[in-house]
């Protein structure tokens, strides 16, 4: 069985973005960076998959310039056996962009499983997995949070409001990963050092035009200054005054 | 050119959701600034979906598409549907929400059609006859806009964003039924079942109040006293990461980064510091009340109001002080 785990390099959720000058985009240069959070789901999976499976082959694929190599390092330190780095002068902005140069990506390999993260941190669109799967003619389910692969269909269990749907795919499918889909394992020290010796296939994507044009970058509204209103039990007649009068709740 | 809007009018068990309405309100808000219509498309088995209430929220004409193969949810088959209507209206622009529906399917029809989509946002606007999308980026730290050069632009709407609106007294739309013959062999999404989680009926994106508890709540068993005074507001309970990593939660109530981004009306945030990750997953509410022990908090620096107290003694105070003036009414 062959797994596609597609990673992504994002700025730690603890950044402080700072907007460009040119209010074009954000500023990149302070920031740390790791793998998509959303990923290490979708990469826990794969091996998981493998692993029960007893044979099989993980291969991570990521798009983005030289950089992304640091996070191609850390998933094949927890465990993919090789990588395919489709190099890019920057991650695109634009999901339709992202998915035409991951699918160019897979060009030449033949999936069963293609797994991503529900959604990047940074750009938070939630919709790649979904256009790269529709690109390549495959069934997909998005925000999966159980996944169970029986021969070649897939039962999964996604994430709907109120609920789940336990939907059945015949394999090759596309699968984006939602947080508990499982835990994901920390790359050992034997790890990092068997990635070193693992494959990186560096691919050159020329990426298609986004139809889609930046107009600005902008920092959310600022919220008025609000106010303490009391220490303890004592507070809660003012408060609930202040929401019915004030607020016009309640 | 191009001038209408069509909205996908997302429906359940034959009755349109809330997001469909604020959907049209979006769309509708559009419509008005290109000369263009505002067309609701209803896909679904028939059976009572409210053709009425779309024209009461906004919708000019109602495109319906009834067939018992959509009984059950079907990406595949509602795709045809999509790409039918598109052919009929030939939109400027073509609006779903953001929901774990319209998610699935505006990307899909977006790679169909080859053109581009903006998802969740929080804004739209007319500007020189192309739309322009305001979203939210890195958890809400930044609002980035487009300018969508692609016909149909395709969006998915925030739910909140738009509000519903009331419904306006008299109005109708022109209804009329597209016929879509519904190809099934190429049908590979299996839906088998739907199970459903107990507890709240409202999802927390959808919820209008919010009461949510982190760490400070010290125990599981405390967050009953969430749990009694979201009902005594008539509302529903939201969590922090930690508290659903220490499994006192489930993952569905997590608001924040890595949960549910809500924009409820009011937000009461009991026990909970104020992590850059959970604001990002709150910071949109209307009314925002945090009560803390810690006066130092980051919360307070969020909230309209604060009480700095302990969560035990604070939240049964104000779940009876709420009944009371709920029996009083």
């Amino acid at each position: 069985m062959k797994i596609a785990v597609f990673v992504k390099r994002v700025p730690d959720t603890e950044s402080i973005i700072k907007i460009k000058e040119n209010r074009q985009g954000i500023e990149k240069a302070d920031l740390s960076f790791v793998m998509n959070p959303y990923d290490e789901y979708a990469l826990e999976e794969a091996l998981r998959i493998r692993e029960k499976a007893g044979e099989g082959e993980v291969v991570v694929i990521s798009l983005g310039p030289e950089e992304v190599k640091e996070t191609i390092k850390s998933a094949l330190a927890m465990g993919a056996d090789r990588a395919i780095h489709a190099l890019v002068p920057e991650s695109p902005e634009d999901p339709v962009v992202t998915a035409q140069g991951l699918k160019a990506a897979t060009e030449g390999e033949s999936f069963d499983l293609l797994l991503f993260g529900k959604q990047a941190t940074d750009t938070d669109n939630g919709q790649t997995g979904t256009i790269v799967a529709e690109l390549m003619g495959l069934p997909s389910a998005a925000v999966v949070i159980d996944v169970s692969v029986d021969g070649d269909v897939v039962t999964v269990h996604r994430e709907i409001e109120g609920g789940e749907e336990v939907v059945t795919l015949p394999l090759p499918a596309v699968l984006t990963a939602q947080k508990g889909l499982n835990e994901p394992r920390y790359a050992s020290l034997k790890g990092i050092m068997a990635a070193k010796k693992k494959t990186v296939d560096q691919k050159e994507i020329s990426l298609t035009d986004s139809s889609r044009e930046v107009v600005s970058v902008e920092y959310p509204p600022t919220r008025p200054e609000g106010r303490i209103v009391g220490e303890g039990v004592e507070a809660v007649d003012e408060l609930l005054k202040l929401l019915r009068e004030e607020a016009k709740l309640l | 050119m191009a001038q209408d809007v069509l909205v996908f009018c997302e429906q359940r068990d034959g009755v349109f959701r809330t997001i469909a309405l604020e959907n049209l309100a979006a769309g509708r808000s559009i419509s008005a600034e290109t000369g263009g219509q505002c067309v609701a498309l209803s896909a679904g088995t028939g059976g009572g979906a409210d053709e009425g209430l779309l024209a009461s929220h906004g919708a000019e004409k109602v495109l319906t598409v009834e067939d018992e193969k959509l009984a059950r949810y079907s990406p595949e088959l509602l795709l045809q549907v999509l790409d039918a209507a598109v052919k009929e209206v030939d939109p400027a622009v073509v609006i779903f929400g953001a929901t774990a529906m319209g998610k699935d399917l505006a990307p899909r029809l977006t790679a169909k059609l080859g053109v581009s989509i903006a998802p969740d946002c929080t804004g739209l606007d007319w500007d020189d006859g192309k739309l322009v999308a305001a979203r939210p980026i890195y958890a809400g730290k930044a609002t980035i806009k487009f300018r969508m050069n692609s016909e149909p632009a395709i969006v998915s709407v925030r739910p909140k964003a738009f509000a519903a609106g009331e419904p306006a007294e008299g109005a109708s739309a022109e209804t009329s039924s597209l016929s879509v013959s519904l190809d099934t062999a190429t049908v590979k999404y299996d839906l088998k079942e739907v199970l459903k989680s107990g507890g709240a009926t409202v999802d927390l994106t959808e919820a209008d109040i919010i009461v949510s508890g982190g760490r400070g709540m010290k125990a599981a068993e405390n967050f009953k006293l969430v749990e009694d005074l979201a009902d005594a507001l008539g509302g529903v309970v939201g969590a922090s990461r930690a508290v659903v990593d220490a499994d006192w939660r489930p993952h569905s109530e997590q608001v924040g980064q890595t949960g549910k981004v809500v924009s409820p009306t009011l937000y009461v945030a009991c026990g909970i510091s104020g992590a850059i990750q959970h604001v990002a997953g709150m910071r949109s509410s209307k009314t925002i009340v945090a009560i803390n022990k810690d006066a130092e908090a980051p919360i307070f620096n969020l909230a309209d109001y604060g009480i700095v107290g302990d969560t035990l003694e604070v939240l049964p105070a104000m779940t009876e002080k709420i009944r009371v003036m709920r029996a009083g009414e």
